[in-house]
């Protein structure tokens, strides 16, 4: 069986890399790669019997520093359907209580020998960390304030489905700026793919590197949702917020929180996405939540195709990592 | 080199299949044809023009990629993995007679493969295999129901087949002995 004529004709065949640990690393190409490799992975999901045996007698332990249920649900199913063997091991009922370092768990884990180790952190950088001492493919499901890529690429897979193209959309990206490891991954995502990307926040939640990535910057919700073939909006992160970034949740709301009144600015065919967890009323009406422009549970069915995409294309290791 | 097949040849081949088909079914209700990617999927839909021709009547077809079924998918410690294509089966396979399609029979591997894909979306009535070329060298118990063309074959021997739909141009070429 041949695998050189692609539809697309793309050159990258394969993800030569041992880790996924952000979209900064990544090329169009292999971009476009996972996206493609989870459109054939989405139709596994409608089958009868929802498993295939790609990954079968692969070990995948998912740890999670942090709370989360969507992305550790969801990488979960991924394995699953993939036939690896998986293994959750959640903060609160780890050694890390004990008082374990991250290295001291990883390497205990390492001894066991998985074959990839899905990790969420608190901390940025504790993927690069891992992927330095540990032999086994390292997936950041989220490190601190850093990445989050695997939420970068189910984002564009589900703009893709619906618009068939990223380069030279208009996404607007509205909320906490500053805390969303959601945003720095799907910036360099947009960015590489061509899209015209425009962030939106109170001037306190804006971070200085926003320049780095050649994005519109605005204080002006208006300004970016017009026109928008793409809204995105991110969570206000309660949790974060040790500083008064704003004077009130109401006041946020009242400025850029997202209306129907607002959306109509918007191209008449605009997508609304949030990566969730929503707080309705606060980034988010229920009306535009709920509303028909929403593909806010797409994207949750999406997470899974993308990630048996990302297990499926790292099992093959990095044969040619420095080469390539 | 030598081609073994030109288009006329795979035209004709084709069309002496489809009356096969339909003999031995007497028919083609309750029939379904399924190509493997990715050579199956253009010759499956020929097979699909050619029955509708004899017998007016529509068959479904789809196309099933094989790459998370394949028994060396995770045999090398590292590796690039195979490109994963669509599969689109998108009428029910229960109770259906499967006409399994591809280029090449070789080892059987890959029908070994499409039969355990096959059997993960549903119960079919039966399946049965077609294809284009049988060149030997069987490493399972896999036999074809309908062939294009046997072809005696070295095992360094590679098979080209060319269609229009993937290639431009339809031939069946026999390299010899080249390093595959």
């Amino acid at each position: 069986m041949t695998t050189q004529e692609l539809e697309s004709g793309r050159q990258v065949t394969a993800l030569r890399r041992k880790d996924l640990l952000g979209i900064e690393d990544l090329s169009p190409d292999e971009i476009g790669l996972i996206l493609d490799t989870a459109e054939a992975m989405k139709e596994i999901g409608s089958r009868p019997i929802k498993k295939v045996p790609a990954l079968r007698g692969k070990t995948v332990v998912n740890l999670f520093f942090e709370p989360s249920t969507r992305t550790r649900t969801s990488f979960e199913i991924a394995e699953k359907r993939l036939s690896a063997d998986t293994l959750n091991i959640a903060i609160g009922s780890s050694s890390v209580v004990k008082g374990e370092t991250l290295v001291d768990t990883a390497l205990t884990l390492e001894a066991m020998s998985p074959d990839m180790i899905v990790l969420r952190h608190q901390s940025s950088g504790a993927c690069h960390l891992l992927s330095r001492i540990c032999k086994s493919a390292i997936i950041n499901a989220g490190d601190g304030t850093h990445e989050h890529p695997t939420q970068a690429l189910l984002d564009a897979f589900t703009i893709r489905e619906r618009k068939k193209r990223l380069a030279g959309l208009k996404v607007a990206i509205i909320g906490d700026l500053l805390h969303s490891r959601v945003l720095r991954s799907n910036l360099h995502l947009l960015t590489k793919m061509g899209a015209e990307t425009w962030v939106c926040a109170p001037p306190t939640l804006v971070p200085k590197e926003m320049r780095r990535f050649g994005v519109v910057v605005t204080n002006v919700v208006e300004d970016a949702v017009r026109d928008a073939d793409v809204v995105m909006l991110l969570r206000i992160q309660l949790e974060r917020m040790e500083g008064a970034y704003f004077s009130s949740l109401r006041e946020y709301a009242t400025v850029f929180g997202m209306t129907e009144e607002r959306l109509r600015l918007a191209k008449p065919d605009v997508m609304i996405m949030h990566p969730g967890p929503m707080n309705r009323g606060v980034e988010i009406s229920s009306e535009v939540a709920d509303g028909p422009y929403s593909v806010i549970l797409d994207q949750v069915s999406n997470g899974v195709a993308v990630r048996m995409a990302v297990l499926y294309l790292l099992a093959g290791g990095a044969e040619h990592e420095e080469a390539a | 080199m030598s081609i073994v097949m030109d288009a006329d040849r795979i035209g004709r081949t084709l069309t002496r299949i489809a009356h096969e088909i339909v003999e031995r079914n007497k028919g083609v209700e309750h029939l379904a044809l399924v190509g493997v990617r990715t050579r199956g999927v253009p010759i499956a839909k020929r097979l699909a023009r050619a029955l509708k021709d004899i017998t007016a009547h529509d068959v479904p077809t789809g196309s099933l990629d094989i790459t998370l079924y394949r028994d060396d998918l995770m045999r090398h410690a590292v590796g690039p993995q195979p490109v994963v294509r669509r599969t689109e089966v998108t009428f029910s396979i229960d109770d259906k007679k499967i006409l399994l399609v591809d280029d090449v029979l070789f080892t059987g591997r890959t029908t070994r493969a499409a039969l355990d894909a096959l059997i993960d979306f549903g119960r079919p009535r039966a399946i049965q295999l077609m294809v284009l070329v049988d060149r030997g060298h069987r490493e399972l118990p896999i036999k074809a129901d309908y062939v294009g063309k046997n072809i005696p074959t070295a095992l360094a021997d590679v098979v080209h087949v060319r269609l229009q739909e993937t290639d431009g141009h339809d031939e069946v070429v026999l390299e010899t002995g080249g390093a595959a």
